[in-house]
C-alpha cells in the first residue's frame, strides 16, 4: 500500500508535465506500428506490449487504469486508449497523432479490401470462403466477450444486469441507448457508494 | 451530398453506442445501414464485419468500406471522422476529468455498474451477428471450434479465421470434393 502511494506521488508530476523526450514522431511511429501489426483483434494486448514493455511510457498500473476508463466510455477500447495515452504523453497533439496512427494501417487495408470485395464479392469461391470467415469471427468475438466477462464480472448480480441488457436489445428490440441508460442507471445505483461499517472517513 | 449527410448522421450516432466495444453498436448498425439506408445488404455487412475483426488496428475499420460504397473517397473520410471524432473528444475530456476523480466514490460505482451492461451489449451484438453468420451445422461447428480453441490456447485468432476461410471455401465452394 505504501508502495502504491509512493508510486502515485512519483507519477503525479510526470503526468502534469509530459516528458518532453517523447516526440510526436515517436508517438506516431509506435501507434502506427501497433496499428499495422495487431492482426487477429485483441489490439489491447499489443498496446500493452508496446507502451508498457517496449517503450516504458506507462506503468502497468496506469495501463489498467486507462483501460478501465476506456471501457466505461463509448468508443472502441483501442482508439480510447490511443487518445488517453497520447494526451498523457503530449496533450491534444499527442492524442490526435496516436488516434490517426493507430487507425491508418487498418483503414487503408480495409479500403483496399472493400474495393476488391466490391469487384469479386459475388464470386462463388469468395462467398464460400467468407461464409467460413464469418463463422470463425463469431467464435472469435464470443471468446473475446467471455474473456472480458470473466475479468470484469464479479457478482451474481452482474449476470442479472448482463441478462437484462441482452433481453432488452435482443428480445424486446429496444434501442441500444435506451437499454444503456435504463439498465446502466439501475446498475450504477445498485453499486452506489456505501459507507463501510466501522470506518470513519 | 445527401448521402454524406446521412453517413455523418448514422456514424456519429453509432459512435456513441460503442460502449464496451464496436460490437455493441452492431444491431443498430445493421438496422441503419442495411434496412434504412440500404448502403449494403446483411450478408455483405457480415462479411465486412468479420474481415474487419482480423484486420490490424481498431476492429471497426470496416466502416470505411460502407462510406466508400455509399459516397466514394469523401464518404470513407466522412465516416471515419463521424465515427471516431465524437468518442475521441469525449475520451479526451472525460479522461482528463476522470484522472482527477480518483477519490470520487461514484467513479467506482460507474465503472462497476457499466461493465455488466457493456458485456450485455456485446453479447446482444454477438447474437445479432450470429443470426446471419451461423446458418447451418457446418458454420456452427466452425464457430464452436474457434471459440473452444481460443478459450483453451493462446493461438493468434488470425490463423483460425484463415482456417475458417479455407474450410468455408471447401465446404460451400463451387468445387465439391
Amino acid at each position: 500500500m505504501s508502495d502504491l502511494v509512493a508510486k502515485t506521488a512519483l507519477a503525479a508530476p510526470t503526468t502534469a508535465a509530459p516528458d518532453q523526450d517523447i516526440s510526436i514522431l515517436s508517438i506516431f511511429l509506435e501507434f502506427l506500428f501497433i496499428g499495422a501489426t495487431s492482426f487477429g483483434g485483441g489490439v489491447v494486448a499489443y498496446l500493452r506490449d508496446g507502451l508498457v514493455d517496449k517503450r516504458g511510457w506507462l506503468s502497468d498500473q496506469e495501463f489498467v487504469e486507462y483501460l478501465a476508463i476506456s471501457q466505461s466510455l463509448p468508443g472502441l477500447n483501442a482508439t480510447n486508449m490511443a487518445v488517453l495515452v497520447g494526451d498523457t504523453l503530449r496533450g491534444y497533439l499527442g492524442a490526435i497523432t496516436a488516434l490517426i496512427a493507430i487507425c491508418l494501417p487498418g483503414g487503408l487495408l480495409m479500403f483496399a479490401v472493400g474495393i476488391a470485395y466490391h469487384q469479386s464479392g459475388d464470386n462463388p469461391l469468395v462467398t464460400a470462403a467468407l461464409k467460413g470467415v464469418a463463422a470463425a469471427a463469431i467464435g472469435l468475438i464470443l471468446a473475446t466477450t467471455i474473456k472480458l466477462g470473466k475479468k470484469s464480472l464479479a457478482h451474481v448480480y452482474d449476470l442479472v444486469f448482463v441478462a437484462l441488457t441482452v433481453y432488452g436489445v435482443d428480445r424486446l428490440h429496444q434501442s441500444v441507448p435506451r437499454v444503456l441508460v435504463v439498465v446502466g442507471i439501475i446498475a450504477i445505483l445498485w453499486y452506489r457508494p456505501r459507507k463501510t461499517k466501522g470506518t470513519t472517513q | 451530398m445527401n448521402q454524406l449527410a446521412a453517413l455523418i448522421r448514422v456514424f456519429s450516432y453509432l459512435s456513441i453506442l460503442t460502449v464496451g466495444g464496436g460490437l455493441a453498436a452492431f444491431p443498430e448498425m445493421k438496422h441503419l445501414t442495411v434496412d434504412v439506408h440500404q448502403w449494403l445488404n446483411f450478408e455483405q455487412l457480415i462479411h465486412l464485419y468479420s474481415m474487419g475483426q482480423v484486420a490490424p488496428g481498431p476492429n471497426m475499420m470496416m466502416i470505411v468500406v460502407i462510406g466508400q460504397w455509399a459516397a466514394g473517397v469523401p464518404g470513407a473520410l466522412v465516416v471515419l471522422i463521424a465515427f471516431f471524432g465524437p468518442t475521441a473528444v469525449l475520451a479526451l475530456l472525460i479522461g482528463r476529468l476522470w484522472k482527477h476523480l480518483e477519490k470520487w466514490p461514484w467513479r467506482t460505482s460507474i465503472e462497476r455498474g457499466l461493465s455488466p451492461v457493456s458485456i450485455g451489449l456485446l453479447l446482444a451484438g454477438c447474437l445479432s451477428l450470429a443470426r446471419g453468420a451461423v446458418t447451418g451445422w457446418m458454420t456452427a461447428l466452425i464457430a464452436a471450434a474457434v471459440l473452444l480453441i481460443l478459450l483453451l490456447t493462446r493461438l493468434n485468432p488470425a490463423w483460425l479465421v484463415l482456417a475458417g476461410a479455407v474450410i468455408g471455401g471447401l465446404a460451400f465452394g463451387p468445387v465439391k470434393l
